[in-house]
């Protein structure tokens, strides 16, 4: 299971990339390997305003719902129109092809609650 | 949790395990969706050694079963199987099973994993209550490890390790005989849609018997198919499964299992109430649905029609095979036949299905 050094992890299992001031959001390896097939994705809209910690969108696999929730505060600028169509590229590509969305953050402090790749390995080997 | 006699072998298999009727099972290994294509393309081995088995035998055991169970037993030949019911007085269903016949005296009954004890107490209780007394009741079920090997090819590898002629046993039949020197029940039978075998054999084979299997089934293409793909497969066919379709609040009529619900071959359990609702007409209909948006229905999300709730789905999943959305729903009779549009609510949004013929696959 691979957690790039340059994101920011959630206790959540969701990832962060920042750049200037816009987060990139999607779910990770070890999420969708716990999933397994995703089959349904639902995503906000761009203009969106998102709150840290509620439900920003829902993935489902063949046999679970699971929402995703905000990591960070901010409004939704983009989405990943690809991946309502092609579900299988968050099991297939997480990090890259399997983003979900972009947002402008609201408070980049908040980025500080955040883990990174070697407090995200361990919350998970403690979990 | 209970386990079977193959759980270090799913285990070491990296399977995922889950807990289902008490038990530990694997509920994935590779994927379900990589899982179940198999089983339609090639073949699958499922471990499905937590069904139950229970022996009844005696003089009296062909009339015990006709007034227990709501199929006709007289339709039996030796070495046929059926599937059947084992109904309450109220019409609900108590467990579905699978009804073998060894001698007109001797039979046995593959039960719910999760119903054994329910169906064993269940039996004695009726048992008790009747006038036979010349039968034995028997729960053997720790006694078999049960694989179920399904799938086009199924009857190609199983070939390889049995002497038995697979060709003639036909669908709902089995045969005694051995595979890779087991000695094992083969039975016709299983709950894919896809033609394969029951193989029952001795609880310390189980091992060596899927391990034979998988091997012969490599080139073949066979994998290890868990309850996951089980449950996807069984929902294409439209296959009821009990919690979901079967339980005691909903008669067999209601579940599309009025082919097994022989109401004139005299009295049995649940016949009279059956009966009745037979002659002042059904409430409800369990009606097959496929969205035609994107989403997945799942049991009990609420069915629509004209803003009104109508039912409930007892059963969803993302169809492998469609790639749609597909459910089994019971809903008010009324609304089964009518033309108006469904809708399912999924969460916030009522998402659009339409009624189609089954199985769905």
């Amino acid at each position: 299971m691979e957690f790039p050094d340059e994101l920011k992890y959630t206790e959540d299992h969701e990832w962060v990339l920042v750049a200037d001031e816009i987060a990139t959001i999607g779910i990770t390896d070890f999420a969708q390997d716990q999933l397994g097939d995703v089959v349904f994705v639902e995503l906000p809209e761009v203009g969106d305003q998102l709150e840290t910690g509620k439900p920003l969108g829902v993935v489902e696999s063949v046999k679970a719902v699971s929402d995703v929730y905000a990591p960070l505060s901010g409004e939704v600028v983009e989405i990943n129109s690809a991946l309502p169509d092609e579900p299988e590229m968050l099991n297939t590509s997480p990090y890259e092809d399997g983003w979900m969305i972009k947002i402008k953050l609201a408070d980049p402090a908040e980025l500080d609650g955040l883990m990174d790749a070697a407090g995200y390995q361990d919350f998970l080997e403690q979990d | 949790m209970k386990k079977t006699v193959l759980n270090q072998v799913h285990h070491q298999a990296g399977a995922r395990m889950v807990e289902f009727g008490g038990w530990e099972m694997p509920v994935q290994y590779s994927g379900v969706i990589a899982e179940h294509l198999a089983v339609r393309k090639a073949a699958g081995l499922f471990d499905v050694s937590h069904m139950g088995e229970i022996e009844v035998s005696g003089p009296q055991a062909f009339d015990f079963l006709q007034h227990a169970t709501i199929n006709d037993v007289a339709a039996l030949a030796d070495n046929q199987v059926q599937y059947t019911a084992l109904c309450y007085p109220s019409g609900g269903v108590v467990d579905d099973l699978t009804l073998y016949r060894f001698a007109a005296d001797n039979y046995l009954l593959c039960v719910n994993a999760a119903n054994i004890d329910k169906d064993f107490t269940w039996l004695q209780k009726l048992l008790a209550e009747s006038d036979f007394s010349e039968l034995t009741l028997l729960n053997r079920s720790s006694e078999y490890a049960q694989l179920a090997l399904q799938g086009p090819l199924a009857e190609k590898i199983l070939a390889e390790l049995t002497e038995s002629d697979l060709a003639a046993i036909k669908y709902y039949w089995f045969v005694e005989g051995t595979v890779a020197g087991i000695s094992t029940l083969i039975s016709r039978t299983g709950y894919t849609g896809e033609d394969g075998f029951e193989l029952y054999c001795p609880a310390a084979d189980g091992v060596e018997l899927w391990q034979a299997l998988m091997s012969a089934g490599e080139p073949f293409g066979l994998v290890p198919t868990g309850l996951g793909a089980r449950d996807t497969l069984r929902l294409e066919k439209a296959y009821a499964l009990y919690g979901h379709e079967i339980t005691a609040d909903i008669l067999p009529l209601e579940a599309r299992l009025g082919w097994i619900t022989k109401l004139k071959k005299g009295d049995f359990v649940g016949s009279q109430a059956l009966l009745r609702a037979k002659q002042t007409g059904l409430t409800r209909k369990l009606i097959g649905l496929q969205l035609t948006e994107p989403g997945v229905p799942r049991e009990h999300y609420p069915v629509f029609c004209a803003g009104r709730e109508v039912g409930y789905v007892t059963s969803g999943t993302m169809s492998p095979c469609l790639k749609k959305g597909i459910a089994l729903a019971l809903v008010e009779a009324a609304v089964a036949d009518a033309e108006q549009p469904l809708q399912i609510g999924i969460r916030k949004r009522q998402v659009a299905a339409e009624r189609v013929a089954l199985p769905f696959v």
